[in-house]
Protein backbone atom coordinates (compact mmCIF):
# COMPACT_ATOMS: atom_id res chain seq x y z
CA UNK A 1 0.00 0.00 0.00
CA UNK A 2 1.34 3.29 -1.15
CA UNK A 3 1.81 5.94 1.58
CA UNK A 4 -0.73 8.53 1.67
CA UNK A 5 0.27 11.96 0.58
CA UNK A 6 -1.93 13.90 3.69
CA UNK A 7 -0.10 11.80 6.40
CA UNK A 8 3.27 13.56 5.28
CA UNK A 9 2.38 16.45 4.98
CA UNK A 10 4.29 19.38 5.90
CA UNK A 11 2.54 18.98 9.13
CA UNK A 12 4.12 15.61 9.36
CA UNK A 13 7.58 17.04 8.20
CA UNK A 14 7.09 19.52 10.67
CA UNK A 15 6.59 17.08 13.59
CA UNK A 16 9.41 14.80 12.66
CA UNK A 17 11.77 18.04 13.21
CA UNK A 18 10.52 18.63 16.70
CA UNK A 19 10.82 15.07 17.87
CA UNK A 20 14.31 14.86 16.06
CA UNK A 21 15.30 18.64 17.64
CA UNK A 22 14.14 17.32 21.26
CA UNK A 23 15.69 13.60 20.94
CA UNK A 24 18.90 15.59 20.39
CA UNK A 25 19.01 18.13 22.88
CA UNK A 26 18.17 15.24 25.47
CA UNK A 27 21.15 13.25 24.29
CA UNK A 28 23.39 16.37 24.34
CA UNK A 29 22.29 16.48 27.93
CA UNK A 30 23.33 13.20 28.57
CA UNK A 31 26.93 13.83 26.86
CA UNK A 32 26.72 17.15 29.14
CA UNK A 33 26.75 14.82 32.38
CA UNK A 34 28.83 12.27 31.00
CA UNK A 35 31.22 14.55 30.24
CA UNK A 36 31.41 16.25 33.95
CA UNK A 37 31.47 13.00 35.06
CA UNK A 38 34.72 12.05 33.27
CA UNK A 39 36.13 15.12 33.94
CA UNK A 40 35.96 14.91 37.74
CA UNK A 41 37.58 11.69 37.23
CA UNK A 42 40.50 13.54 35.69
CA UNK A 43 40.58 15.86 38.41
CA UNK A 44 40.64 13.11 41.28
CA UNK A 45 43.64 11.63 39.00
CA UNK A 46 45.36 14.60 39.17
CA UNK A 47 44.86 15.05 42.43
CA UNK A 48 45.89 11.62 43.53
CA UNK A 49 49.12 11.89 41.97
CA UNK A 50 49.92 15.23 43.86
CA UNK A 51 49.30 12.65 46.82
CA UNK A 52 45.51 13.39 47.43
CA UNK A 53 43.93 10.19 48.05
CA UNK A 54 41.02 8.80 45.89
CA UNK A 55 38.27 8.09 48.02
CA UNK A 56 37.32 4.48 46.89
CA UNK A 57 33.33 5.01 47.19
CA UNK A 58 33.92 8.17 45.47
CA UNK A 59 35.10 6.38 42.44
CA UNK A 60 31.90 4.07 42.84
CA UNK A 61 29.35 6.36 42.76
CA UNK A 62 30.69 8.63 39.78
CA UNK A 63 30.66 4.77 38.24
CA UNK A 64 27.07 4.38 38.63
CA UNK A 65 26.31 8.50 37.90
CA UNK A 66 27.69 7.16 34.40
CA UNK A 67 25.99 4.23 34.15
CA UNK A 68 22.45 5.71 35.22
CA UNK A 69 22.96 7.82 32.30
CA UNK A 70 24.06 5.09 29.86
CA UNK A 71 20.83 3.37 30.44
CA UNK A 72 18.88 7.06 30.52
CA UNK A 73 20.81 7.41 26.80
CA UNK A 74 19.64 3.78 25.95
CA UNK A 75 15.86 4.69 27.07
CA UNK A 76 15.79 7.74 24.82
CA UNK A 77 17.60 5.82 22.26
CA UNK A 78 15.12 3.16 22.31
CA UNK A 79 12.30 5.54 22.09
CA UNK A 80 13.83 7.15 19.12
CA UNK A 81 14.34 4.11 16.86
CA UNK A 82 10.53 3.07 17.65
CA UNK A 83 9.53 6.41 16.95
CA UNK A 84 11.70 6.07 13.31
CA UNK A 85 10.62 2.95 12.22
CA UNK A 86 6.70 4.02 13.05
CA UNK A 87 6.99 5.10 9.20
CA UNK A 88 7.90 2.13 8.36
CA UNK A 89 4.49 0.50 6.95
CA UNK A 90 1.34 2.67 6.09
CA UNK A 91 -0.59 0.13 7.17
CA UNK A 92 0.68 -1.77 11.01
CA UNK A 93 -1.36 -3.43 13.43
CA UNK A 94 -0.37 -0.74 16.11
CA UNK A 95 -0.95 -1.26 20.35
CA UNK A 96 -2.37 2.26 21.11
CA UNK A 97 -1.33 2.08 24.52
CA UNK A 98 2.34 1.37 23.32
CA UNK A 99 1.61 4.22 21.24
CA UNK A 100 0.55 6.76 23.72
CA UNK A 101 3.21 5.61 26.12
CA UNK A 102 5.61 6.46 22.77
CA UNK A 103 3.89 9.73 22.52
CA UNK A 104 4.45 11.02 26.11
CA UNK A 105 7.83 9.70 25.74
CA UNK A 106 8.70 11.70 23.09
CA UNK A 107 6.68 14.81 24.44
CA UNK A 108 8.45 14.75 27.34
CA UNK A 109 11.52 17.24 27.39
CA UNK A 110 9.20 19.57 25.19
CA UNK A 111 5.87 19.23 28.21
CA UNK A 112 8.91 19.81 30.72
CA UNK A 113 9.91 22.96 29.27
CA UNK A 114 5.95 24.04 29.46
CA UNK A 115 5.84 23.26 33.44
CA UNK A 116 3.39 20.25 32.00
CA UNK A 117 3.69 16.80 32.98
CA UNK A 118 2.15 13.83 30.46
CA UNK A 119 0.46 10.76 32.27
CA UNK A 120 0.44 7.77 29.88
CA UNK A 121 -0.69 4.17 31.17
CA UNK A 122 1.46 1.52 32.03
CA UNK A 123 1.48 -1.08 29.54
CA UNK A 124 -1.67 -3.52 30.50
CA UNK A 125 -4.09 -4.99 28.04
CA UNK A 126 -3.38 -4.12 24.21
CA UNK A 127 -5.85 -2.20 22.43
CA UNK A 128 -4.76 -2.67 18.80
CA UNK A 129 -6.05 -0.77 15.92
CA UNK A 130 -4.14 -1.29 12.08
CA UNK A 131 -3.13 2.57 11.17
CA UNK A 132 -0.26 4.78 10.19
CA UNK A 133 1.48 4.94 13.25
CA UNK A 134 3.66 7.53 12.61
CA UNK A 135 0.33 9.66 11.19
CA UNK A 136 -1.60 8.87 14.05
CA UNK A 137 1.67 10.17 16.36
CA UNK A 138 1.66 13.10 14.57
CA UNK A 139 -2.04 13.44 15.18
CA UNK A 140 -2.00 12.84 18.50
CA UNK A 141 1.38 15.06 18.69
CA UNK A 142 -0.79 17.60 17.59
CA UNK A 143 -3.64 17.55 20.04
CA UNK A 144 -1.48 16.97 23.19
CA UNK A 145 0.77 20.44 21.80
CA UNK A 146 -2.73 22.22 22.00
CA UNK A 147 -3.79 20.49 24.94
CA UNK A 148 -0.42 21.52 26.84
CA UNK A 149 -0.88 25.03 25.58
CA UNK A 150 -4.29 25.30 26.68
CA UNK A 151 -3.51 24.11 30.29
CA UNK A 152 -0.37 25.90 30.91
CA UNK A 153 2.37 25.46 33.42
CA UNK A 154 2.00 23.13 36.71
CA UNK A 155 -1.00 20.82 34.85
CA UNK A 156 -0.74 17.44 34.45
CA UNK A 157 -2.39 15.75 30.87
CA UNK A 158 -3.52 12.34 31.12
CA UNK A 159 -3.66 10.11 28.07
CA UNK A 160 -5.66 7.00 28.15
CA UNK A 161 -6.80 4.63 25.28
CA UNK A 162 -9.75 1.95 25.44
CA UNK A 163 -11.48 -0.34 23.60
CA UNK A 164 -14.98 0.83 22.40
CA UNK A 165 -17.44 -1.12 20.64
CA UNK A 166 -17.23 1.12 17.22
CA UNK A 167 -13.55 0.19 18.17
CA UNK A 168 -11.56 2.76 19.51
CA UNK A 169 -10.83 5.84 21.70
CA UNK A 170 -7.89 8.23 23.36
CA UNK A 171 -8.64 10.76 25.33
CA UNK A 172 -6.61 13.52 26.57
CA UNK A 173 -8.20 13.80 30.10
CA UNK A 174 -7.75 16.50 33.15
CA UNK A 175 -8.63 19.40 31.06
CA UNK A 176 -10.80 20.81 33.49
CA UNK A 177 -11.72 24.50 33.54
CA UNK A 178 -10.46 24.22 30.02
CA UNK A 179 -12.59 25.05 26.83
CA UNK A 180 -12.30 21.75 25.61
CA UNK A 181 -14.66 22.42 22.44
CA UNK A 182 -12.22 25.40 21.58
CA UNK A 183 -9.35 22.76 21.59
CA UNK A 184 -11.19 20.29 19.46
CA UNK A 185 -11.77 22.99 16.95
CA UNK A 186 -8.41 24.29 16.62
CA UNK A 187 -6.49 20.55 16.39
CA UNK A 188 -9.86 19.60 13.33
CA UNK A 189 -8.65 22.85 11.46
CA UNK A 190 -5.09 21.90 12.31
CA UNK A 191 -5.62 18.23 11.12
CA UNK A 192 -8.67 17.95 9.12
CA UNK A 193 -6.38 16.36 5.72
CA UNK A 194 -4.70 13.71 8.33
CA UNK A 195 -7.84 12.97 10.19
CA UNK A 196 -9.80 11.94 7.22
CA UNK A 197 -6.80 9.89 5.86
CA UNK A 198 -6.64 8.02 9.36
CA UNK A 199 -10.19 7.98 9.30
CA UNK A 200 -10.09 9.41 13.27
CA UNK A 201 -13.05 11.80 14.56
CA UNK A 202 -11.97 14.62 16.93
CA UNK A 203 -14.47 15.60 19.39
CA UNK A 204 -14.70 17.51 22.68
CA UNK A 205 -16.53 15.66 25.72
CA UNK A 206 -17.68 18.98 27.60
CA UNK A 207 -19.24 17.18 29.83
CA UNK A 208 -15.51 15.09 31.54
CA UNK A 209 -13.64 17.90 30.16
CA UNK A 210 -11.44 15.67 27.81
CA UNK A 211 -10.29 15.81 24.50
CA UNK A 212 -11.51 12.25 22.02
CA UNK A 213 -9.94 10.77 19.45
CA UNK A 214 -12.01 8.09 17.92
CA UNK A 215 -10.59 5.78 15.84
CA UNK A 216 -13.56 3.68 14.50
CA UNK A 217 -14.59 -0.21 13.39
CA UNK A 218 -13.86 -0.33 9.91
CA UNK A 219 -11.78 1.75 7.80
CA UNK A 220 -8.47 1.55 8.68
CA UNK A 221 -8.99 0.43 12.28
CA UNK A 222 -9.79 -3.05 14.04
CA UNK A 223 -9.90 -3.20 17.36
CA UNK A 224 -8.30 -6.47 19.27
CA UNK A 225 -10.06 -9.82 18.91
CA UNK A 226 -12.19 -10.36 22.02
CA UNK B 1 35.02 34.41 42.65
CA UNK B 2 31.41 32.93 43.59
CA UNK B 3 29.31 31.66 40.45
CA UNK B 4 25.99 30.33 40.79
CA UNK B 5 25.39 27.38 38.27
CA UNK B 6 21.46 26.67 36.87
CA UNK B 7 20.61 23.80 34.83
CA UNK B 8 17.76 21.56 35.40
CA UNK B 9 20.08 18.28 34.98
CA UNK B 10 20.89 17.92 38.24
CA UNK B 11 24.12 15.83 37.69
CA UNK B 12 25.49 18.27 35.38
CA UNK B 13 25.24 20.90 37.53
CA UNK B 14 26.51 19.48 41.10
CA UNK B 15 29.64 17.76 39.30
CA UNK B 16 30.53 20.86 37.20
CA UNK B 17 30.54 22.44 40.83
CA UNK B 18 32.66 20.39 42.08
CA UNK B 19 35.16 20.82 39.70
CA UNK B 20 35.00 24.48 39.30
CA UNK B 21 35.50 24.07 43.38
CA UNK B 22 38.59 22.32 43.09
CA UNK B 23 40.03 24.56 40.77
CA UNK B 24 39.53 27.58 43.36
CA UNK B 25 35.88 29.29 42.81
CA UNK B 26 33.20 29.33 45.09
CA UNK B 27 30.85 27.22 43.02
CA UNK B 28 27.27 26.74 43.55
CA UNK B 29 23.90 25.16 41.87
CA UNK B 30 20.29 25.62 41.39
CA UNK B 31 18.25 23.24 39.41
CA UNK B 32 15.25 26.08 38.34
CA UNK B 33 15.20 29.39 37.57
CA UNK B 34 12.30 29.31 41.03
CA UNK B 35 15.59 27.93 43.23
CA UNK B 36 17.88 30.04 41.48
CA UNK B 37 16.38 33.51 42.36
CA UNK B 38 15.81 32.25 45.48
CA UNK B 39 19.57 31.61 46.08
CA UNK B 40 19.93 35.05 44.74
CA UNK B 41 17.77 36.83 47.46
CA UNK B 42 19.84 34.48 50.09
CA UNK B 43 23.29 35.78 48.78
CA UNK B 44 25.28 37.53 46.24
CA UNK B 45 27.10 35.99 43.15
CA UNK B 46 29.84 37.22 40.37
CA UNK B 47 28.69 35.37 37.92
CA UNK B 48 26.02 33.01 36.78
CA UNK B 49 26.03 30.06 34.17
CA UNK B 50 22.20 29.57 32.79
CA UNK B 51 21.28 26.83 30.17
CA UNK B 52 18.94 28.72 27.80
CA UNK B 53 15.88 26.33 27.81
CA UNK B 54 14.84 25.10 31.91
CA UNK B 55 11.02 24.06 32.27
CA UNK B 56 8.75 27.23 32.73
CA UNK B 57 10.87 30.15 33.16
CA UNK B 58 13.91 29.69 30.35
CA UNK B 59 17.73 31.08 30.57
CA UNK B 60 17.03 34.61 29.18
CA UNK B 61 13.95 35.45 30.95
CA UNK B 62 16.03 34.27 34.24
CA UNK B 63 18.79 36.58 33.45
CA UNK B 64 16.69 39.35 33.43
CA UNK B 65 14.98 38.54 36.75
CA UNK B 66 18.59 38.31 38.26
CA UNK B 67 20.01 41.37 36.85
CA UNK B 68 17.05 42.82 38.59
CA UNK B 69 18.45 41.47 42.12
CA UNK B 70 22.08 42.26 40.95
CA UNK B 71 22.52 44.49 38.07
CA UNK B 72 26.14 44.15 38.52
CA UNK B 73 26.11 40.18 38.11
CA UNK B 74 27.87 38.88 35.08
CA UNK B 75 26.10 35.84 32.74
CA UNK B 76 27.54 32.54 30.67
CA UNK B 77 24.76 30.81 28.48
CA UNK B 78 25.30 27.10 27.87
CA UNK B 79 23.29 25.25 25.18
CA UNK B 80 22.23 21.69 24.51
CA UNK B 81 21.19 22.92 21.20
CA UNK B 82 19.91 20.48 18.56
CA UNK B 83 20.54 22.62 15.14
CA UNK B 84 23.16 25.03 14.07
CA UNK B 85 19.82 27.12 13.24
CA UNK B 86 19.11 26.87 17.15
CA UNK B 87 22.80 27.77 18.04
CA UNK B 88 22.75 30.82 15.68
CA UNK B 89 19.61 32.11 17.39
CA UNK B 90 20.27 31.73 20.63
CA UNK B 91 23.89 33.29 20.06
CA UNK B 92 22.18 36.11 18.78
CA UNK B 93 19.88 36.84 21.50
CA UNK B 94 22.75 36.74 24.16
CA UNK B 95 26.17 37.34 22.28
CA UNK B 96 27.86 34.51 20.80
CA UNK B 97 30.87 36.05 23.44
CA UNK B 98 28.75 34.46 26.46
CA UNK B 99 27.26 31.36 24.83
CA UNK B 100 29.09 28.03 24.88
CA UNK B 101 27.54 24.50 23.56
CA UNK B 102 27.67 21.69 25.64
CA UNK B 103 29.42 18.98 26.58
CA UNK B 104 30.62 21.84 27.86
CA UNK B 105 35.30 22.06 28.24
CA UNK B 106 35.97 23.52 31.43
CA UNK B 107 38.86 25.49 30.75
CA UNK B 108 36.66 26.94 28.03
CA UNK B 109 33.74 28.25 30.20
CA UNK B 110 36.73 29.69 33.34
CA UNK B 111 37.99 31.21 30.68
CA UNK B 112 34.66 32.78 29.21
CA UNK B 113 33.57 33.25 33.18
CA UNK B 114 37.64 35.81 33.61
CA UNK B 115 36.66 37.24 30.76
CA UNK B 116 33.04 38.14 31.19
CA UNK B 117 34.07 39.08 34.77
CA UNK B 118 36.93 41.18 33.56
CA UNK B 119 34.50 43.37 31.28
Amino acid sequence: MALDARLISPAGLEFFGKVCAAISHDIKNVLAVINENGGLLEDLCHMAEKGRPIDPSRLKRLAGDVRQQVRRADGIISAMNRFAHSADEPSAESDLVELIGLLGLLAKRLAALRGVVIQTPVPSVPVLVTTFPFGLLNLLWICLDCTMTASGSGRTVELIAEKTPDGAVIRFRRLDQIDVALIAAIVLDRTSAMSQALNAAISADERSSELVVRLPKGGSVQPTPA
Amino acid sequence: MKVLLVDDEKELVTTLAERLSIRGWEAQWATSAEEALDRLHAESFDIAVLDVKMPRVDGLLLKKKMQAICPAMKFIFVTGHGSSQDFQTGASEVGADYYLVKPLNIEKLIAKMNEALQR
